[in-house]
């Protein structure tokens, strides 16, 4: 059914058709439309699901934990300093092989106080054990909180999945919106190692360092599997509605000389740029960056690479590009653009590209090369 | 009826703990168990629980045992009982949570699930210190008691936290103490009949904390009843009742120092805090029996 939805209403839908037995979730600008929105559904006898209004991200993840444990499926959305509160418990869902679907609208954190778009939220998560995508349109946030459902619940993966979207730049910007009738897309859930009295068992308790091992082991056994299980899901979808999408958005890459790779909104932005580059005889291309983690294969051989970071670890760099210079082991040229919310053109993003220097960081706004 | 025959002899925690000796939470869950029945999922925030369960790939627990992070015990049961009864179960959800993880780092989620009504029982054993990592004081550790981190003794009393639980108003809760197994197996029984958030909050004596010989930890609750530090009661929809055990120690309580003796933890408290603390037993008890004695 084709209509007009904010980013945020358009992952409510798919929640709405995901059918989550259990919700649990805490207010934080820019993702509080997610909840308010599915909490009207649960009011309003639209959504069968059970609404746990926490009074904290740690509690809210707590409580899909405690929930999905009895085998049900649980779903939360979070932001920014919401999603660092809770860093405790996205590690503990992942350690517990718990497929929980969480969005995070990304959002940079204080201080000072900004509710803006920075992609460092999520990425300071990269190391929990959730996998992680992150969207471009309403309909790709759409698409990819169905799709979430059944990647984290197969049963060679059994980790959970956060799909994130810019804050305001996706959250509460209305785009066209085709919603589907998911039928048996998403199978119903089952968990082989729910909680059941009838079979008492512990779970998490005292683990020696080899058991320990093991288990850390195959958490990265199922992310790798995750690979083939993200391909076939996304192939599935394709066929069934007729959207296709990759581990990447590739746009004019096959014949580039450069390539701007991104992640979030700025992909699509960098399409525009791409062609302006193209009609100046500069033969651009644009990856966006879908999945985070796993991290994918990038196909950037014999290419110059330029990196468009809205995120940054102190001390160290860019992390979109540390991930690519530790794949590609190649120097790039590293944009450290747009967090906070700053205002980044296509225009912009093309200069970037115009006027690159291989081997070095460049701090937009601030004019700072290093 | 006699309550001793109307014990179960199904056992739920197998001899085979890691439990120190003369270790009373051991034996409360042992009675929490035989009261809640197999129909049961514990959920076991950092805590001294944590390890007397055992080690992976063992366990001594004879019903499911959900064990996670130190502050996240209610919120993870909010979760847990709503999945449950949305799926049509009964499924008793219970939290066995320390002082530490109660009255302290767990305050937040439990006051929020108890806020939104859920239907668990939280019970708090209650050693009064932090047991697990080596006796460090707790907001439940008594004033004048030594600990690893208030080494000539805590100055600051201990918190009240049934009183921040009666602020919620839940259908039930209670107090017991370990010395009285029949007590807490009454309680969480009858804990376990209401729908809704219920709490009860057990004096768990510790030998290696208190420091006291291991075969004196039921001597220990009851002389800290007797002595009017701990006191049993209930409240049913608001209305207090003080048990007989406390109601006659009220009459006619024995000496503070009888309780605080034997105990090393409180060894050289000064004249000056025992009277503080007597002072604080007669307040605790005067304002109890005020509010039993209300209409």
């Amino acid at each position: 059914m084709k209509k007009i939805a904010t980013g945020n209403k358009a992952v409510a839908e798919a929640i709405k058709q995901a059918n989550p037995a259990v919700v649990a979730a805490y207010p934080i600008t820019p993702q509080t439309e997610i909840v308010e929105t599915i909490a009207d559904y649960v009011t309003s006898g639209q959504l069968a699901s059970r609404y746990i209004p926490v009074e904290s991200e740690h509690s809210a993840m707590a409580a899909c934990i405690g929930a999905s444990v009895t085998g049900v499926r649980t779903f939360t959305a979070t932001s920014s300093h919401g999603l660092l509160y809770m860093h405790e418990m996205t590690n503990w869902a992942a350690g517990a092989r718990l497929p929980i679907v969480m969005a995070n609208v990304n959002r940079a954190l204080g201080p000072g106080w900004n509710i803006w778009a920075e992609h460092t939220d999520a990425l300071q998560e990269r190391d929990t054990g959730w996998l992680q995508v992150y969207v471009a349109t309403v309909q790709e946030a759409y698409d990819a909180t169905l799709m979430a459902f059944v990647i984290a619940e197969h049963n060679d993966v059994l980790l959970p999945v956060m799909v994130n979207l810019d804050g305001f730049s996706l959250s509460h910007i209305m785009q066209p919106l085709d919603t589907v009738e998911p039928g048996d897309f998403i199978p119903p859930l089952h968990l082989p190692h729910a909680i059941d009295p009838k079979n008492p068992t512990s779970y998490g308790g005292l683990t020696g360092p080899n058991d320990y091992f093991r288990f850390r082991w195959d958490i990265e056994r199922s992310m790798r599997d995750s690979v083939k299980v993200i391909d076939a899901t996304q192939k599935e979808f394709a066929k069934r509605f007729g959207r296709s999408y990759g581990f990447t958005d590739d746009y004019r890459c096959e014949d580039a000389d450069v390539v701007l790779v991104s992640m979030g909104t700025f992909g699509k932005e960098a399409e525009v740029a791409i062609d302006i580059l193209r009609k100046e005889g500069i033969k651009a291309g644009s990856m966006r960056l879908r999945w985070f983690r796993p991290f994918p294969h990038l196909d950037l051989a014999g290419k110059e690479i330029v990196v468009v970071d809205r995120d940054y670890s102190f001390g160290s760099g860019g992390i979109l590009a540390h991930e690519i210079k530790a794949q590609t082991k190649k120097d790039v040229y590293s944009v450290i653009a747009g967090i906070g919310g700053q205002e980044v053109t296509y225009d912009d993003l093309a200069d970037f590209v115009r006027k690159r220097r291989m081997g070095t960081e460049f701090w937009f706004g601030v004019n700072t090369n290093v | 009826m006699d309550i001793i025959a109307e014990i179960p002899k199904e056992e739920y925690v197998k001899k085979c703990t890691s439990a120190c000796a003369g270790c009373s939470s051991s034996l409360n869950l042992r009675y929490v168990l035989k009261a809640a029945g197999p129909d049961t999922v514990l959920v076991v925030p950092a805590c001294c629980t944590s390890v007397i369960q055992g080690i992976y790939p063992n366990t001594a627990m004879n019903v499911p045992v959900y064990n996670v992070a130190f502050a996240a015990a209610a919120a993870c049961a909010s979760g847990m009982s709503n999945a449950f009864r949305q799926a049509g179960k009964k499924t008793n959800v219970i939290v066995y949570a320390g002082d530490g993880g109660t009255l302290d780092i767990g305050i937040q989620a439990m006051s929020g699930a108890f806020e939104r009504g859920t239907d668990f029982l939280y019970i708090c054993y209650d050693n009064e210190a932090y047991g697990n990592t080596g006796m460090q004081r707790s907001g439940g550790t008594p004033m004048g008691a030594r600990t690893t981190t208030t080494p000539t003794g805590k100055t600051d009393a201990k918190k009240d936290i049934d009183a921040i639980i009666a602020a919620h108003d839940p259908p039930y809760m209670a107090t017991t103490c370990s010395a009285y197994p029949q007590d807490v197996f009454k309680k969480v029984q009858k804990a376990l009949t209401f729908r809704g958030p219920t709490f009860i909050h057990i004096l768990a004596p510790c030998p290696p904390g208190w420091r006291y010989p291991t075969e004196k930890t039921i001597e220990m609750g009851k002389l800290a009843v007797k002595s009017g530090m701990w006191v049993l009661y209930e409240r049913e929809y608001g209305k207090l009742t003080i048990n007989a055990p406390s109601k006659a120690a009220m009459k006619k309580p024995i000496p503070l120092e009888e309780y605080l003796a034997p105990q090393g933890r409180f060894k050289g408290i000064d004249a000056k805090t025992v009277e503080i603390l007597k002072q604080r037993i007669q307040k605790n008890l005067q304002r109890l029996a005020a509010e039993e004695a209300a209409p």
